[in-house]
């Protein structure tokens, strides 16, 4: 074996064992554990992608993912203030056996897929000098800005409404949830007070 | 006057393949020495900060251990190593002994990165700018898991600040970014500082250079919850924020990777836009560039990096501290549109050539 | 040339793969199984990443990146979608969400 290869296979089962133990009992008990293992994961994501001269994804990677993606999981399990549910998620039912052996079936088929047609496949030799910049930031950018442009532009149309619709989503005053509770029955509205109105709209208006 | 650049990462791969043995020593030096410039400097800040507040103040800060208290600082570490360390009892025990090594890595990834002078780098990337970005990211996942773990409400009130407030400014301070890497055509960071050669982008890029070393500096004291915008741990709200339930050694770890994120940032500012280990040029002025040849790169480096941590010290007695709406209206109502069109108008720029020296 | 067949590395992106889609089926909560997406994404990458690898096409790269960006989206967005949700049920289990059931 040479040294990539024990590098490949590292980082791969380090990434597996990472994403299984985000689902399984003693880490993906509690959802921030969960988080938890996701992120080594994506780590070991990124040392695959370097292993396979995708230098800026693999930088991407850490910057979106594990700086920015996983942050927001993190923040928002944080602001629900989640723990551990033992009982909700522990139990074994008909449908999430069910659901199991979908997913093996899933990948019994990709695997064989895989096999039948990956034999012998021989990859290109990236010590060739029209490969020098393979996979570096100013080559898949030129490709981004040429090729890939109208497919970029509306990423960037994508980002703008997600990032829209997630402060509309998450905006606190939607009629319907701010509204109090109705009174009980027979019970009289005391007066309005002066300071009235207003100020709730302002109180949690910094949103992000 | 040429520099040519030779990492510690390129000298061991040249003893690799005569003597492996060799260049695993030079590895575990380079280990060694990395950890004790930390250390260090870490210290050397620490007695730095308390000294200047005082001064600052018109008092005269620590002064009984040593000559005007220089061994201070290592007595108080030893005092802290020497502390129990507490895990309480209803934390998170594993989230809670992670989060300061986490902080800690994050650091210390960057450090490997920073070009001190153009023998002294541990490894020079070509996406070395991207890199830095990357990594110090993961100083807020730090210290939003200590914050959750420690399951206290300062802690927790704290960390959500800290975590907001960091997401945030990241953005400011990659835009800043960008201008230079637009400028200098280089995400390599030794490649940007030798872009630096005919002078330093704060001045030669017609005022884009400032705007972005203004933006960059603003936004890095926010991201290492430095005191214009320590909200994160506000002494007289929140006791000591997320790091409330911390004691002994893996406090030290959060103070220490705090410390020296400042120092992290000063000399990313220096190395960005005051030239890094550069000697102050200007452009064909033979003359002048030769005398200012004669002073050592790596001194230069340390002199741009000693004033810029200077500055940001002297902001933390200058500025209040900002409330948490004043802090998000900075940076998403000022800031960031700024930056954005800084971005646009140095784009233009180097679009045109229009910027002093341009080649 | 490298190394490593590129049976394997499809092999474990299918891997990968499998453990998200468990996730999605198997887990309740709902942010996990966020992030049991955000595996399955992640698998679909590494294969683009692989195949780039093996041709030499930066095209891969592309494609990768512009997931990237919209797992990105789709994160913001669930996710604000929980915090609205939750503030109307106090949950984040996907079973306690029957409004229209009842």
């Amino acid at each position: 074996m040479t040294g990539e290869q024990i590098m490949f296979y590292l980082l791969g089962g380090g990434a597996v064992l990472a994403s299984a133990a985000m689902l399984l009992p003693p880490m993906g008990r509690s959802p921030i554990h969960s988080a938890i293992s996701l992120i080594v994961s994506f780590f070991f994501l990124a040392g695959l992608y370097a292993l396979l001269s995708a230098h800026m994804l693999s930088v991407l990677q850490i910057i979106v993912y594990a700086g920015a993606v996983m942050v927001l999981f993190t923040f928002v399990i944080m602001l629900l203030n989640l723990n551990a549910d033992e009982l909700q998620e522990s139990r074994i039912t008909p449908g999430r056996i069910a659901a199991g052996i979908l997913a093996l079936f899933v990948f019994g088929k990709l695997a064989t897929a895989i096999q039948l047609t990956t034999a012998g496949a021989q990859s290109v030799d990236l010590s060739d000098p029209g490969f020098a910049n393979f996979g570096s930031v100013p080559e898949v950018g030129r490709m981004m800005y040429t090729t890939f442009l109208v497919p970029f532009e509306l990423v960037s149309v994508l980002l703008l409404v997600a990032a829209v619709g997630a402060v509309v989503l998450a905006k606190r005053s939607m009629k319907y949830v701010d509204r109090p509770l109705p009174p009980p029955a027979g019970y009289e509205h005391p007066a309005p007070s002066d300071d009235e109105g207003g100020h709730d709209a302002h109180a949690h208006g910094g949103g992000h | 006057m040429s520099w040519p650049v030779k990492t510690i990462a390129e000298r061991t791969g040249d003893l690799l393949p005569g003597s492996p043995w060799t260049a695993a020593l030079y590895v575990l030096l380079t280990i060694l020495a990395v950890t004790a410039f930390m250390t260090v400097t870490g210290l050397v800040l620490i007695y730095a900060e308390r000294k200047i507040a005082a001064h600052f103040q018109c008092r005269l800060g620590p002064m009984r251990v040593g000559w005007h208290g220089v061994l201070q600082t290592i007595a108080d570490a030893l005092k802290l190593l020497l502390k129990e360390d507490i895990v309480p009892r209803d934390a998170d025990a594993l989230l809670h002994i992670l989060a300061p090594v986490l902080s800690f890595a994050g650091m210390l990834l960057v450090m490997i990165a920073l070009p001190m002078s153009p023998s002294l780098q541990v490894a020079d990337m070509n996406i070395g700018v991207l890199y830095v970005t990357a990594v110090s990211g993961l100083g807020v996942l730090g210290i939003l898991l200590g914050g959750w773990s420690s399951n206290n409400k300062w802690s927790l009130l704290g960390a959500m600040r800290a975590g907001a407030q960091i997401i945030s400014y990241e953005v400011s301070a990659t835009l800043a970014l960008l201008v230079v890497v637009l400028f200098s055509g280089t995400l390599q960071l030794s490649g940007i500082v030798q872009s630096q050669e005919a002078g330093w982008w704060i001045w030669r890029a017609h005022g884009c250079g400032i705007v972005a070393f203004a933006i960059f500096l603003i936004a890095g004291t926010a991201e290492i919850n430095r005191t214009p915008f320590d909200l994160a741990e506000g002494e007289s709200e929140l006791t000591a924020g997320f790091h409330t339930e911390y004691s002994g050694l893996r406090f030290s770890f959060f103070f220490l990777s705090e410390f020296l994120n400042m120092f992290v940032l000063a000399a990313m500012t220096s190395t960005l836009f005051l030239g890094g280990w550069m000697p102050l040029h200007i452009g064909h002025f033979t003359v002048f560039n030769g005398v200012m040849d004669i002073i050592p790169p790596g001194l230069w480096f340390t002199f741009k990096t000693t004033g810029m941590i200077f500055l940001i010290m002297w902001f933390r007695w200058t500025f209040p501290r900002l409330r948490v709406d004043q802090l998000m209206r900075l940076e998403w109502k000022i800031l960031l549109p700024i930056g954005f069109v800084n971005l646009f108008v140095s784009a233009a720029c180097v679009v045109t050539g229009c910027y002093f020296f341009a080649r | 040339m490298t190394s490593i067949p590129l049976g394997h590395i499809l092999l474990l992106a299918a891997l990968l793969f499998g453990i998200g889609l468990a996730g999605v089926l198997t887990r309740r909560n709902i942010l996990v199984m966020l992030m049991s997406v955000e595996v399955m994404m992640n698998a679909v990458n590494l294969t683009l990443v692989g195949f780039s690898r093996y041709n030499g096409w930066t095209e891969g790269h592309v494609l990768a990146f512009f997931i990237i960006a919209v797992a990105a989206a789709e994160a913001a967005v669930g996710l604000a979608m929980v915090l609205a949700v939750f503030r109307l049920k106090q949950t984040t289990y996907v079973d306690e969400l029957r409004l229209l059931k009842r």
